[in-house]
């Protein structure tokens, strides 16, 4: 509960200065919007073909938004003193963090939400079960966790647009993979039980211990 | 002379031993020993790079000591960081502040952070003493940079912690502001609270502090009451 203020908070003012400035949603959806179009004009996505590409073509789209997004986490943080700001308060660094997580989490949804009727209009894709929202979601969750914490090295360095794709996609590989391979499952392009059975307890587990090792490791690296 | 303090039973408010602190090779502290009684006005000179803002910095909790202990109202800073935490209010270079909101919700965010009870009371009552109760709705980037320090002053007493610590604070004030700072202060430290102030102005140090100390090569090289300086107010 003690954490629970200092992440509202921080989710609160995060969400505030998006709706005034909008500069991480938007710029992330009409990167994934384009590469969504890239992908149906260069693999020519037929009807027959959709089941098989959709997946990793909605991934990619994602990924490639998502860290986007994740590149802006702490920006603006670091550019407007607010992590000296936020790191002085009494609050545990591990709430600092989860609320960043937090606020990466709903903006990659927000996104995502938005992505897929675009994507489901351009592949004429029509697959929309239970288990393709749980995958989005588990995966997110990963996907937003890890991204934060590398968004939060990132920054504190010189080329930080390069290091947070090149520190982050080798350690969110087996998520995106499973994200993938349930995808696929889910819209018939594979043997659906076995596959889900297998990959959706492993997302869980992939988030679980990425959120116990993630804000230990952040309070580490911002001690300084 | 020392009150009462305003946290516990604790006689005073900054006790710092044995401090070292460096970055890579080169001795930023060295065996610095300092304490500050409740009520204290300590302000703190020294040439640039003589440590000054490394202090508050370790005092603050921004810096981790390499070696030695702090303890803020009684509080150890490495074994019971967020209580040191919550004693202290900074007013540093950097305002702190999000320019994208407006003043009333930047003290809102960290007032929440700092479990401020009667917030929206108590944001009114700091916007009034800064003198920016009329400006609290502005964005923070339509604001001057002066503007900007009082609002950065503002959030650094809205939790009314027991010590302030200040990072050259008249930088870019005028010359209301800075009196309207000194009486801020003055009731500060007469309510029992402490002030740790760094800064290049002897005249305005000397005027508005309890006690001075000159700080070179990472040590206290003076401390005591400014008369001693032959240059008091």
């Amino acid at each position: 509960m003690r954490m629970l203020r200092p992440m509202a908070a921080l989710v609160w003012k995060d969400l505030l200065l998006e709706l005034r400035s909008r500069d991480i949603v938007v710029s992330a959806l009409v990167f994934g919007f384009l590469v969504v179009v890239v992908f149906n004009f260069a693999l020519k996505v037929s009807p027959e073909r959709v089941a098989e590409l959709a997946p990793g073509i909605l991934w990619v789209a994602f990924a490639f938004a998502g860290t986007l997004a994740m590149s802006r986490a702490f920006v603006r943080e670091r550019e407007q003193g607010g992590l000296e700001g936020l790191l002085l308060a009494p609050v545990s660094r591990d709430a600092i963090f989860l609320g960043k997580a937090l606020v990466s989490f709903l903006f990659m949804l927000v996104i995502e939400a938005a992505l897929l009727p675009v994507f489901a209009i351009l592949l004429n894709f029509t697959s929309f079960t239970l288990t393709l929202a749980g995958a989005i979601l588990l995966a997110t969750l990963g996907f937003a966790t890890v991204g934060t914490l590398f968004s939060a090295i990132a920054v504190q360095t010189r080329s930080r647009e390069v290091m947070l794709p090149v520190l982050f996609f080798p350690i969110i590989l087996p998520v995106l993979i499973g994200a993938v391979e349930v995808t696929g499952a889910a819209v018939g392009s594979g043997p659906e039980t076995g596959v889900v059975t297998r990959w959706l307890p492993l997302l869980a587990v992939f988030d679980a211990v990425f959120l116990v090792i993630c804000p230990w490791i952040f309070s580490i690296i911002v001690e300084e | 002379m020392a009150q009462t303090g305003p946290v516990g039973n604790t006689n005073n408010s900054i006790e710092v031993t044995g401090l070292h602190k460096g970055f890579g090779d080169l001795p930023v502290l060295w065996d610095l020993d300092l304490e500050l009684g409740w009520g204290e006005f300590l302000a703190l000179f020294g040439a640039n790079g003589s440590g000054k803002t490394t202090l508050l910095r370790a005092l603050a909790g921004q810096a981790r000591p390499d070696s030695g202990s702090i303890r803020i109202a009684g509080f150890d800073t490495r074994r019971r960081p967020a209580a040191a935490r919550r004693q202290v209010g900074v007013v540093a270079h950097s305002a702190f502040l999000y320019e994208d909101l407006t003043c009333r919700e930047n003290l809102t965010f960290y007032g929440r952070l700092y479990s401020v009870e009667n917030l929206k009371g108590r944001i009114e009552e700091v916007l009034e003493l800064v003198g920016l109760n009329r400006r609290a709705d502005r964005r923070v980037r339509s604001l001057s940079h002066g503007m900007q320090k009082r609002l950065a002053i503002a959030r650094a007493i809205l939790h009314q912690p027991s010590l302030l610590l200040l990072d050259e604070p008249e930088s870019g004030l005028d010359r209301d502001s800075v009196a309207s700072l000194a009486e801020l202060l003055r009731e500060w430290t007469a309510s029992g609270r402490s002030v740790v102030m760094t800064t290049h102005n002897v005249d305005l140090g000397l005027a508005w502090s309890s006690r001075v100390a000159v700080m070179s090569n990472g040590r206290l090289d003076f401390d005591g009451a400014g008369d001693y300086l032959g240059v008091g107010s």
